[in-house]
């Protein structure tokens, strides 16, 4: 197990932020050494600006042959009910302009309510229940919506550092209209203690760009006797303007 | 506007969730016209990277892009243009797909690969071009403006009949040249 203490990872945290304020980047930094794992897993070059191809520009057709509805609900894929705190979380997704993700591929993947995947490397002693897997798909409406019903997933510890712990999240992944705007993500639940902690959710160094992945507890959303409601909209944008290519960049 | 969703880690459990059967099998590899492209995934110190998983998206042997549905539940004789393979122990993904038609003229064929792992906070995206297309690749416009020192990272090797090797240098000597669509803001 590390030496590195808590207290050392969130001064790394503070000072990284420090000399980032003001930036509106809006992805993690892949450099972002207080998560351990990142300082040999990221480039050191810079990336090279491409034009984007017919490829790139639009994205793999899924459809409801490929997701079967029952995806949808994870607490209904075992022949009991799983242990936890019933949730629907629902949202859409949007393009840059705003307008809807129609039938594209949302899938997700989570810890149970204990905290523990249903993953063979998983090594916390949290009990596994036989009842939740903690995978679903779904396919966007034809508003961009999808709307999964599952269980509250509990923090879970890890070895990035002593006493090290993630804020409960559900991992989500987005196709959208374009390739370019593939994303994987993690989303998370209103007021977690463990958000100022937590270094892969603080890589996000604008605080703006870094609240967009919290979900809001919606009431409307919520069902009587049943489930605990949260809302969570996402925009997967394109390339910010049309790209042209400099004159006299050409090594050959 | 509303405002771009930041991207997070796959982290290291995604292995029970994101894989499925046929993944890696863009194309039906007993198809005539199957290609293998495959590679290892390597870190910043050479070693390989056993919690990466890989996407690849292509067009089709006419250079056009499949409107087929069905890419997680395949027609063995249809072409969807994606798939996905997660890394073996030893950090080595393999696909069975086609060698795409030029899209654009004057453009080489490529495959685009997404590269998601355990320690990478936000995916990569690349392109994998053909080593047996010198003429077109010496021509394609992304090529041409990639440091000729680091060109040979986007381009698969011909490693046997109708297959291809292309490693993945996410650091280091070698550092594959990853692109920047303009979304990377
Ligand atoms: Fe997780």
């Amino acid at each position: 197990m590390t030496d590195l203490t808590q207290e050392m990872i969130s001064a790394e945290i503070a000072d990284r932020h420090l000399r980032e304020q003001g930036s509106t980047t809006v992805h993690p930094r892949r450099d972002f050494a207080p998560y351990r794992s990142t300082v040999l897993r990221h480039p050191t070059h810079e990336l090279v600006r491409a034009d984007p191809e017919e490829i790139e520009r639009v994205s793999p057709a899924f459809g409801h042959t490929d997701v079967a509805v029952h995806e949808s609900d994870l607490t209904i894929q075992h022949a009991g009910e799983p242990l936890g705190e019933r949730i629907i979380v629902t949202g859409r997704v949007l393009d840059g302009d705003g307008l809807p993700v129609r039938g594209q591929l949302v899938e997700v993947w989570q810890a149970n309510a204990g905290g523990r995947y249903a993953h063979k490397r998983d090594q916390h002693p949290a009990p596994l229940d036989p009842n939740f897997t903690g995978v679903g798909r779904i396919i966007t409406g034809d508003d961009g919506s999808y709307r999964l019903t599952t269980i509250k997933p509990g923090p879970y510890p890890w070895r990035n550092h002593r006493n090290a712990w993630r804020p409960a999240h559900i991992h989500f992944s987005f196709f959208g209209t374009a390739f370019t705007q593939r994303l994987i993500t993690q989303m998370y639940f209103p007021g977690d203690p463990l958000f100022g902690l937590d270094p892969i959710y603080q890589s996000i160094t604008d605080p703006a760009a870094r609240a967009r992945l919290v979900a809001r507890y919606d009431h409307e959303v919520s069902q009587s006797e049943r489930a605990l409601g949260y809302r969570w909209d996402v925009v997967l944008t394109g390339p910010r303007a049309t790209w042209t290519e400099p004159e006299g960049s050409d090594h050959a | 506007m509303p405002e771009q969703t930041p991207g997070q880690t796959v982290g290291p459990f995604f292995g029970f969730a994101l894989p499925y059967d046929g993944g890696p099998e863009v194309r039906a590899p007993w198809q005539p016209d199957a290609i293998r492209l495959h590679g290892i995934v390597l870190d910043g110190e050479g070693s390989p990277v056993p919690d990466a998983v890989i996407e690849v998206w292509g067009a089709d042997g006419d250079g056009r892009p499949s409107t087929e549905r069905g890419s997680l539940d395949r027609d063995p004789h249809g072409f969807t243009g994606f798939g996905r393979a997660a890394t073996s122990e030893d950090g080595h993904y393999a696909f069975s797909t086609v060698k795409p038609g030029v899209g654009r003229p004057g453009s080489a064929p490529y495959v685009v690969l997404a590269v998601f792992a355990r320690g990478l906070l936000h995916h990569l995206l690349t392109r994998a071009y053909f080593g047996d297309e010198p003429d077109a690749n010496a021509i394609d416009p992304l090529l041409r403006r990639v440091d000729p020192d680091r060109r040979g990272t986007l381009v698969a090797t011909v490693d046997g009949p109708r297959s291809y090797r292309l490693d993945l240098r996410l650091q280091g000597p070698g550092e594959t040249v990853f692109l920047d669509y303009g979304t990377e803001q």
